[in-house]
C-alpha cells in the first residue's frame, strides 16, 4: 500500500509497510498510478498510451526503472507483514498511570472533558493513602518494565500539591528496591503556580504540561474563572518564569482550538511571541452538538489552517528560528518500532488512570464511564478481561485501520474519542482520523521541505523533532 | 537519504525491521504526559535508540 499526495509544491509517496517515504519528480508520481504490489520490469503499456503527450517515451521508461528499482527493494508497495505480530505484547505489564490527584479545579473552562474538573463525580482530592496505593499498584503489575510513567492531572494538580510531593517521594523511596525509574509529569492551569512550586516541577517532572489556548482574547473566552474572568494574565508570567528556569527539560505549552480559533496558526505564533519552543495545540473533545465542537464540516478549514502552521514553521526554520509543534513531530528513521505502531497508546493495558476515590479507569478520559471502570486500588479489584480486550484493540482489529495508510502513525487512534463518537473502541472517529493524517501529511511535508533546503537531513538526530539542530 | 534523478528518498525504511527487534515496552504512552487527548505514535522516540 502507498500513499500519495500532493502539497506545498511537493509529490510525496508514503510507502506504508516499510515506512519509505519519497518525494518524487511529477513523471514518476503519474506513473505510480499505473504501478502496484504486483508490478513487473515491463512497464506497461497504458502508462505509455495515456501519458505520452506529457513526457517522452525515454522518460517514462527511465523513470519507470527507478520505481521498480525502489519495489525490488521493499521501499514501494511492501507486503502487510505485520498482522502476526498483532498479539505481541496483550499481556503486556502496566507501566503508565494518570494520577487524578484532585477533582477539583479552579477553573471552569467551557470545554473541559472533565466536567469542568471533577468529571461528574464530585469535587474532591485524593488523599496521601491512595496516592501511595497508586505507586504500589504499577509497581506490583510492570513486572520487568524499569521506566515508570506517571502524570499528575485533574482538575487542576496544584490544588493538591502536597500529596503531588509526598506521592512522589514515596516512589523515590521504594523504587530502586524495585528497579524502577519514575518518570513524573504535571499537567497544570498554571493559576497557582509560585516560585516554590515552579522550583520542585523544574527539579522533580521529567515534563511538566502547561495550558494555555494563545491569544489572550481566544484563551480568555473559554478559559475561565468561577466568576467568568479570563486567566491569561495570571499565567502566561508564571509560564515565562518556569521555562525560563526550566534547562533543557521538556515542557509544553498545550493549547486547545475550537471552532471559535480555526485561525490557530496566530494561537501558536503568539505562544511563540511569548517565548515559548515546545507547542501544542489540539482540536476540542467534545459533544458534536456544541457550538465551539470541531465538526466535519469545519474540516476544510482546519486543514488550510494546518497547510499554514506547517509552512509558517518552515519559513521559521529557514531563517533559523525554532519552535516545535507536537503533531508535527515525526521521526521517519528512528521513530517507535513496528509493534509498537500495532496497538498505539496502550491505554486499559499497558495505561490506566486513578481517581481520588481509587477507582481504575483505561485512561484519563474514561473516568466517569462506569461501564469502563477497571477496579480499584482499595479493594484490590482489577478486571484483566477488560485489559485483554483493550490489548486486542490494535490496527488489525479495528476496522477501518488495517487498510488505511496512517495505520502505523496514529496507530488505530484514540480508544476514548472512539468509545465517546462512535460507541465501539474498535470503531475509528471520523473527525480524528481526517485531522489526524492531514497533520501527518503535513508534518512529512515539512521534512521534506527542510531536506530541500538543507535544514533537515531526514530525522537521524535522536529525538527526530529538532530538525537536525541538536545533532 | 538517497537521491537519484527522479526520487528523493528521506529515509531508511526500516520498519520491518523494527517488528523484529521490536516490543521492549519500555517507550512512553503516547498520549500520556503531552496532549491528553489525540493519539499519535510516529512522533515517540525508542527507547533503545
Amino acid at each position: 500500500m502507498i500513499h500519495k499526495y500532493k502539497l506545498n509544491g511537493y509529490n510525496i509517496c508514503l510507502d506504508v509497510h516499510s515506512g519509505a517515504v519519497h518525494v518524487l519528480d511529477d513523471a514518476a508520481y503519474d506513473i505510480l498510478d499505473y504501478c502496484d504490489e504486483t508490478m513487473s520490469e515491463k512497464p506497461p503499456e497504458k502508462m505509455f498510451e495515456e501519458l505520452k503527450d506529457k513526457y517522452d517515451r525515454e522518460e517514462l521508461e527511465e523513470t519507470y526503472a527507478a520505481l521498480f528499482e525502489l519495489y525490488q527493494e521493499g521501499q514501494l508497495f511492501s507486503p502487510d507483514d505485520y498482522e502476526q505480530f498483532a498479539d505481541m505484547m496483550t499481556r503486556a505489564p502496566i507501566k503508565s498511570m494518570c494520577i487524578n490527584i484532585s477533582h477539583d479545579c479552579n477553573l471552569r473552562c467551557e470545554y473541559c472533558f472533565a466536567a469542568k474538573g471533577d468529571f461528574g463525580q464530585g469535587r474532591c482530592l485524593m488523599p496521601l493513602e491512595t496516592a501511595k496505593k497508586a505507586i504500589d499498584f504499577i509497581i506490583a503489575n510492570s513486572g520487568t518494565r524499569h521506566n515508570l510513567e506517571v502524570d499528575f492531572f485533574g482538575g487542576e494538580p496544584l490544588m493538591n500539591f502536597e500529596v503531588v510531593k509526598k506521592t512522589v517521594e514515596y516512589a523515590r523511596s521504594i523504587e530502586k528496591k524495585y528497579n524502577k525509574n519514575f518518570r513524573f509529569t504535571i499537567t497544570t492551569n498554571g493559576l497557582l503556580l509560585d516560585d516554590d512550586k515552579i522550583d520542585y516541577i523544574n527539579k522533580e517532572m521529567h515534563n511538566v504540561v502547561l495550558s494555555l489556548d494563545g491569544r489572550k482574547e481566544i484563551n480568555d473566552k473559554l478559559r475561565v474563572t468561577p466568576n467568568g474572568k479570563g486567566c491569561y494574565d495570571i499565567i502566561v508570567p508564571k509560564y515565562q518564569k518556569l521555562v525560563a528556569k526550566r534547562g533543557d527539560k521538556d515542557y509544553y505549552i498545550r493549547g486547545t482550538f475550537t471552532t471559535f480559533s480555526k485561525d490557530f496558526t496566530a494561537d501558536v505564533m503568539h505562544m511563540k511571541e511569548l517565548g515559548f519552543e515546545q507547542l501544542s495545540i489540539e482540536p476540542v473533545v467534545s459533544d458534536p452538538k456544541l457550538d465551539y465542537s470541531i465538526k466535519y464540516d469545519d474540516l476544510p478549514m482546519v486543514f488550510k489552517e494546518y497547510e499554514k502552521l506547517a509552512n509558517t514553521l518552515i519559513e521559521m526554520r529557514k531563517k533559523g528560528e525554532y519552535f516545535n509543534f507536537f503533531h508535527f513531530m515525526i521521526d521517519l528513521n528512528q521513530g517507535p518500532c513496528a509493534i509498537k505502531r500495532l496497538r498505539g497508546c496502550g491505554c486499559g493495558n499497558e495505561y490506566v488512570a486513578v481517581t481520588p476515590q481509587g477507582d481504575i479507569y483505561p485512561c484519563h478520559q474514561f473516568v466517569g464511564e462506569e461501564d469502563y471502570k477497571m477496579g480499584n486500588l482499595n479493594d484490590g479489584t482489577f478486571d484483566n478481561e477488560m485489559k485483554l480486550r483493550f490489548a486486542r484493540a490494535n490496527v488489525y482489529s479495528k476496522e477501518n485501520c488495517k487498510d488505511c495508510w496512517a495505520k502505523f502513525y496514529c496507530s488505530g487512534g484514540c480508544n476514548a474519542n472512539n468509545y465517546q463518537y462512535e460507541g465501539d473502541i474498535l470503531k475509528s472517529h471520523k473527525v480524528g482520523c481526517e485531522l489526524e493524517k492531514k497533520r501527518l501529511e503535513c508534518a512529512i511535508m515539512i521534512k521534506a521541505a527542510l531536506a530541500d533546503y538543507g535544514v533537515d537531513e531526514g530525522s537521524d538526530c535522536d529525538s527526530g523533532d529538532c530538525f537536525a539542530e541538536c545533532c | 537519504m538517497k537521491v537519484t534523478k527522479h526520487i528523493k528518498t528521506l529515509n531508511n525504511a526500516n520498519l520491518k525491521e523494527s517488528a523484529v527487534k521490536g516490543g521492549c515496552g519500555e517507550c512512553q504512552a503516547s498520549c500520556q504526559s503531552a496532549c491528553k487527548t489525540s493519539c499519535t505514535v510516529a512522533n515517540q522516540k525508542c527507547e533503545r535508540e
